[in-house]
């Protein structure tokens, strides 16, 4: 009795040791990513939260385009298709052999009921504008779309890669908020809220295997735990790092690497061209002036940051740097206030809860504009009031912050939009923009399109978020920037 | 004693009720559209009113309060606006983070403040006495959320010994209670000196009455006398602190629970108020105020036990 206890207890240590050593050489197959913030609900097509995509683009859920690293649009769903003369009829051929994770088959009526629910009478699509222009949608055959469309749209293969058109299937659609079921090579698991998503690969897929058994995304909003987190092993890549003033630490740590890249944030000192004396271009140029942006990035981002003179990511190939139109001179701005004939300007300043940008970056132009003799209100907000009093109501003078969504520099000529613009000019290169397909022809009216933007000092341009992501130094495959906001896990593998 | 129970559940209720109507209005006065904050940047403003009427946020005033309040009478919690789950499983799945939380918490305070205060009291004015006295000064000023951090570059980065936060869920209840192990710490270190700080004074205090004096007259050793008489009085006092620190240390854990990054009840209600999920900070803010004035309750039921004076003197 008493020696089979003893034989009992050492086969427990045995065991457990085994459980608890990593195996050798073997490579780990599953992920821990740590996100800053965490998803509402689970559903892309009917949640405007970035964190959504952030968990389930790529992994989860496919459309019939898709968005990859370089920012480029690829076949997803639909592995080909073809664009009539006109512009207005789309045919698109789907892959065969696809699969929801709930093992019904995917085919055209699926897209057929995606695409229809978008423009559905009260959608809850957060960017139901983007697929205005669709007029109907044809099942040719199981394996063939129709599109057919109100008039040529230039973007729409490039929209339809958003992770608010991805393909869902009517069974599951409306369980998809909980319970999300897709195409992807990743299924859902489970899910803590507050805590932490589960996936697990997609046995299924119909596309090439992923390398991963499993990932797990943990949410962990506080800068200071996010740094302790990757210090202790508990997560392995925090893709959009919260605390960067740390991040030299993990740089001369081996067991980490610092990867900074691009994102498509566009950070802005929003000023309100329908609100007096915004609207006078001069004022507006003053302001444009008294920033000094490379202060605002060394002062709130730690360095991290690319200074720009328009609304587009410098890593857009129709990126025109036009930072020297609006360059530091805080003599000129005195002058064009002058000119102007504004004297003793006060200005309120409203600042959405984002630390670094916005309420560190705040400080600094309020001083940059005192510097200048324009007086700040600064009021910090949370981002319901934001939402309310700024971006609603439009009570305000000025505001930073960061518009993440890819190539939205529509937005200026969208009518009652906060900013307020309304250029007659800028809309018209808009609206051609939407029904121009010929590359060269779109890049032209792009480039247009900034240049419009910086010579109006629409508001004041001042940096491209950079993307500082720590991860673990064996970790392969994580994207360097982020060209739409996704944690794409499909090229992610460990080295052995 | 019948009617003074009578008396004190009517003014529970009333106190639920009142409670009730400034929990809605004040919700309701807060700035900012929950549909809105959902859709974002980008949404056109008929999808944001669609969202609005499909959340019930369009009703009359009075319609949406008496909603609300038969639901919570039915256990009908309502669905989160963000996480589109109903609140009552959320709430659910947090209680089992925040209770064992404040359940160890208060173990642990409690387990080191009580050696330590009848120590002080029993040593007066000697150098461990002083030395104790000044230690829970330094557990009283040091800001909890700050000792966490210092447990977490120690255990967690450092040695390696614990996971920097998170919890793993109740599956493997050993591994849920390593992670529940340093906020526990944390939280208890405040606590433990409050506590220990009361424990002494009220042991001094019961020390110099007189039926000690009795008592060490009868013949009983400075132990039993301690022990039989000194400390059961002295506990009434204590056992107050200890009921107000649970209920703090079950809602107020917030701080310590972002430290940590564990889903907990405080959590839910800050990520409630910062994302406007207003049927989830409406409800637990309830349940919350619920648990406190039932806590309230049974103590006074207690007290009236304890001391027939009292029951006499609120009829």
């Amino acid at each position: 009795m008493r020696r089979s206890l003893v034989v009992l207890a050492l086969a427990g240590a045995l065991a457990m040791t085994t459980a608890m050593t990593p195996a050798f050489a073997q490579a780990r197959t599953d992920v821990k990513v740590g996100l800053v913030l965490e998803p509402p609900s689970l559903d892309p097509t009917a949640e405007a939260a970035a964190a959504v995509d952030e968990v389930l683009y790529a992994n989860v859920f496919e459309g019939l385009t898709r968005i990859i690293a370089d920012g480029s649009v690829v076949p997803a769903l639909a592995k080909s298709w073809e664009i009539s003369e006109d512009g207005l009829t789309y045919t698109f051929h789907l892959v065969e052999g696809a699969k929801f994770h709930d093992g019904t088959d995917f085919n055209a009526d699926d897209v057929k009921f995606s695409l229809d629910r978008i423009n559905a009478e009260g959608s809850l699509n957060a960017q139901k504008a983007l697929y205005a222009s669709i007029a109907s949608v044809e099942v040719v055959d199981p394996a063939t779309v129709k599109l057919t469309l109100k008039q040529p749209d230039g973007n729409l293969i490039y929209n339809l890669a958003w992770g608010d058109a991805v393909i869902v299937a009517p069974e599951s659609a409306d369980a998809n908020k909980t319970n999300p079921i897709g195409t992807g090579p990743f299924s859902f698991k489970d899910r803590v809220e507050g805590d932490s998503i589960t996936l697990e690969k997609n046995q299924a897929y119909w596309g090439t295997p992923v390398a991963l058994e499993g990932a797990t995304f943990k949410f962990i909003a506080d800068p200071t735990a996010a740094f302790a987190a990757l210090q202790a092993g508990d997560v392995d890549t925090f893709p959009n790092f919260p605390a960067p003033e740390t991040v030299a630490q993990f740089q001369n740590d081996p067991r980490f690497r610092v990867v900074i890249g691009s994102t498509e944030g566009e950070t802005i000192l929003t000023m309100n061209n329908g609100k007096a004396p915004l609207d006078n271009v001069k004022v507006r140029e003053a302001i444009a002036h008294a920033i000094d942006r490379q202060a605002i990035i060394d002062g709130a981002m730690f360095g991290y940051g690319t200074p720009i003179g328009t609304f587009l990511s410098p890593a857009n190939p129709d990126y025109i740097d036009l930072t020297a139109q609006s360059n530091y001179d805080p003599e000129k701005s005195k002058a064009l206030l002058a000119e102007a004939g504004v004297t003793d300007l006060t200005l309120s300043l409203k600042l959405p809860p984002v630390e670094g940008y916005a309420r560190r970056g705040g400080e600094i132009i309020a001083s940059q504009l005192a510097a200048v003799g324009i007086k700040t209100e600064v009021t910090n907000l949370e981002w319901a009031q934001w939402l309310s009093e700024v971006f609603t109501d439009k009570n305000y003078d000025l505001t930073i912050i960061s518009h993440t969504e890819p190539n939205d520099i529509g937005i200026f000529a969208r009518d009652g939009y906060y900013f307020q613009y309304n250029n007659a000019d800028f809309k018209q290169i808009i609206a051609d923009l939407a029904v121009t397909a010929d590359p060269a022809k779109r890049s032209e009216l792009t480039k247009a399109a900034e240049k419009n933007l910086a010579d109006n000092y629409a508001v004041g341009f001042l940096f491209e978020l950079a993307k500082v992501g720590v991860e673990n130094a064996k970790l392969k495959g994580m994207w360097d920037n982020a060209p739409t906001q996704a944690t794409d896990l499909t090229g992610v593998s460990w080295e052995e | 004693m019948p009617s003074f129970i009578l008396g004190r559940l009517v003014s529970l209720v009333l106190s639920l009720i009142a409670a009730s109507i400034v929990i809605f209005l004040v919700l309701e006065v807060v700035p900012g559209d929950p549909a809105q904050f959902m859709l974002g940047l980008n949404a056109t403003p008929e999808a944001t009113a669609a969202l609005r009427t499909a959340l019930g946020l369009d009703g009359p005033l009075l319609e949406r309060y008496f909603t609300w309040v038969l639901g919570l009478l039915h256990g009908d919690f309502g669905i989160s606006y963000t996480y589109k789950v109903p609140v009552s499983g959320l709430i659910a799945d947090r209680i089992w983070i925040s209770l064992p939380l404040a359940i160890y918490a208060l173990a642990l305070s409690t387990l080191i403040a009580f050696p330590v205060g009848i120590l002080a009291a029993v040593r007066r004015n000697s150098a461990t006495d002083v030395g104790i006295m000044g230690a829970t000064q330094v557990g009283l000023a040091v800001p909890n959320f700050w000792f966490a951090m210092l447990l977490v570059l120690l255990f967690s980065i450092t040695l390696r010994w614990f996971s920097a936060g998170g919890f793993p869920g109740w599956q493997d209840p050993l591994l849920a209670l390593k992670a529940l192990t340093l906020p526990a710490v944390a939280l208890a270190l405040p606590q433990a000196s409050i506590l220990a700080r009361v424990m002494r004074s009220s042991l001094l205090d019961t020390l110099g009455e007189d039926y000690i004096r009795s008592a060490r007259a009868k013949g009983l050793s400075q132990g039993q006398t301690l022990w039989r008489h000194a400390l059961r009085n002295a506990l009434i006092p204590v056992l107050t602190i200890i009921g107000l620190q649970f209920s703090f240390l079950l809602a107020g854990a917030i701080i310590i629970e972002n430290v940590f990054f564990l889903p907990g009840l405080g959590r839910l209600v800050f990520q409630g108020i910062t994302s406007r999920d207003l049927i989830v900070v409406k409800s637990v803010v309830m349940l919350l105020v619920f648990a406190v004035i039932l806590v309230t309750f049974l103590v006074d039921i207690t007290y009236a036990l304890v001391d027939p004076r009292l029951r006499r003197a609120t009829r």
